[in-house]
Order: C-alpha cells, then sequence, then structure tokens
C-alpha cells in the first residue's frame, strides 16, 4: 500500500471483511478494525514518517486457530520497551503514543519484530470465534500498556 | 462516515454537535479546525456532543486532548456530552474518561459551565 492516509481506512475495510467472512461478531470486528488501523497509522507516521516513495505491506493469515495480520513498513525499526506508556501519569495529555497500547488492549497476541524490509513488522492475532460466534477470548478491552 | 459538526449557542455555553468518525485525516483536522475557530471567536467554553461520533481512533483520541489542552490554556473549559458506548469504553481503558468532564444530559453539562 501508499504511504497515505487512504491506506489507512483501506486496510481497515480490507481486514473488517476478512474478519466478517471468519465469523467474528460484531465487538471481535471492531477491534480488529481498530487495531489495523492503528498499525498502519503506525506505519505511515512512525515507521515510514509519512514518506510517499515508501511502502507499507499488510498481510492476513488465517490459521485453524487464530486471525494473524502483519503490517509492515520501511522505517528503521523500533522496540517495545522504548514505547512510553500512555497511562503514565506524565504522558496522559500526549497528543500522540497510543496506538500501539490499542492494539495490545484489543488483540489477543500483539508483537513488532524486525521486518525484511529493516523496518518493523507488527504482528498481531485474535482467537476465530467458536461455533456461537463469540470469539475464543470475548472480553471487554484490557488494562494495562 | 466522515465527520460533520455543527455548533449553536446556549447562553455562553457553544454547543458542538458532531456526527460520524473522528479519525486520521478529514475527521480529525475538521475536529481541530472547529475548536481553533471557536476559540479564535472567544468562544471558550465548549461543550462537545459526541451522541452520533461512534468511532474514534488514537488520532481522533489525540485531537481530543489537545483541544481540551488549548481551551484549557487559555482560560477556558472543554467538556464532552453523550459519550456511544465504544467511545466511552476507549476513554476508559486510556485513562481519558478521568481527564475530560463528562455528562450525559446536555442540561447538566451547561449548568456546570457557571
Amino acid at each position: 500500500m501508499e504511504t497515505q492516509v487512504e491506506s489507512v481506512n483501506l486496510a481497515e475495510e480490507m481486514c473488517l471483511r476478512v474478519a466478517e467472512a471468519a465469523g467474528f461478531g460484531e465487538d471481535d470486528c471492531y477491534r480488529i478494525g481498530m487495531s489495523v488501523r492503528e498499525g498502519v497509522i503506525n506505519a505511515f507516521h512512525y515507521g515510514n514518517q509519512e514518506r510517499p516513495e515508501k511502502k507499507i505491506y499488510l498481510a492476513v493469515d488465517i490459521t485453524a486457530e487464530k486471525l494473524i495480520i502483519h503490517v509492515l513498513d520501511e522505517g528503521t525499526g523500533f522496540t517495545l520497551a522504548d514505547v512510553p506508556d500512555p497511562l503514565a501519569e506524565e504522558n496522559l495529555l500526549s497528543t500522540s503514543g497510543r496506538g500501539i497500547f490499542l492494539m495490545r488492549a484489543f488483540m489477543d497476541e500483539f508483537d513488532v519484530v524486525p521486518g525484511r524490509t529493516g523496518g518493523a513488522e507488527i504482528v498481531m492475532s485474535k482467537k476465530l470465534p467458536g461455533p456461537n460466534g463469540q470469539g475464543g477470548q470475548e472480553t471487554g478491552p484490557q488494562q494495562g500498556a | 462516515m466522515s465527520l460533520r459538526a455543527t455548533h449553536r449557542d446556549v447562553g455562553t455555553i457553544t454547543v458542538v454537535d458532531l456526527s460520524g468518525r473522528i479519525t486520521l485525516g478529514d475527521g480529525s483536522a475538521l475536529l481541530r479546525k472547529t475548536i481553533r475557530t471557536l476559540l479564535d471567536d472567544q468562544r471558550k467554553k465548549i461543550l462537545l456532543n459526541l451522541a452520533d461520533v461512534d468511532y474514534i481512533d488514537s488520532s481522533g483520541i489525540g485531537e481530543l486532548v489537545s483541544g481540551f489542552t488549548a481551551v484549557k490554556n487559555q482560560g477556558g473549559d472543554l467538556k464532552l456530552l453523550q459519550l456511544t458506548k465504544k467511545v466511552r469504553d476507549l476513554l476508559q481503558i486510556t485513562k481519558l474518561y478521568t481527564v475530560f468532564d463528562v455528562y450525559s444530559e446536555e442540561s447538566s453539562a451547561v449548568r456546570s459551565f457557571r
């Protein structure tokens, strides 16, 4: 995908279709869609520094157990330990820095690994819904950074 | 659905009725422009009606915080009205629910400014 704002909406729409087809309910689709948005916003803004010559790569895998989403940028990469905690008192009124937190809260698994492009690759997953249409770990948003 | 914003005066309070999504791009930009324009007009008591806002991403949250800080820095106040469940949940997990003054009734919210 191009490094542009429109890619955020495009990625969200694409993944929502996959999630709906996989049987996720409305609440989980919301969480998956939001997480994809935040992953691509991260790649667009922090990874690729909004430079249009760089690309954003999105991949969605469905295994027997879960939906896995990969978002890869062409930036310089980052480590999770260096990301400030948006819940810390001194960061509460920050105007940015909540994307990683939201992805961690809304998905079952979340990690950032070095990507093959040299940038960061966000890998996040959600357990597939059971036969009754409920997510495998259907819960409200989780607290914690 | 993109964001729409209209505003009306209730006494000395400006109520901004928002509908749609506050997300990266046009939604966040419109919210920023709306609040900055009100501040330029010396309208510093602002109540954001979010009853028809069903989606906010991290960019939208950042814009709410930015607007809140800008209004406070000018000696005014920015409060929130009628959050949808998704928006309320989002503000709760980001701990911003305790930062903003949030009301479910417009009349109560308006009275709180005085």
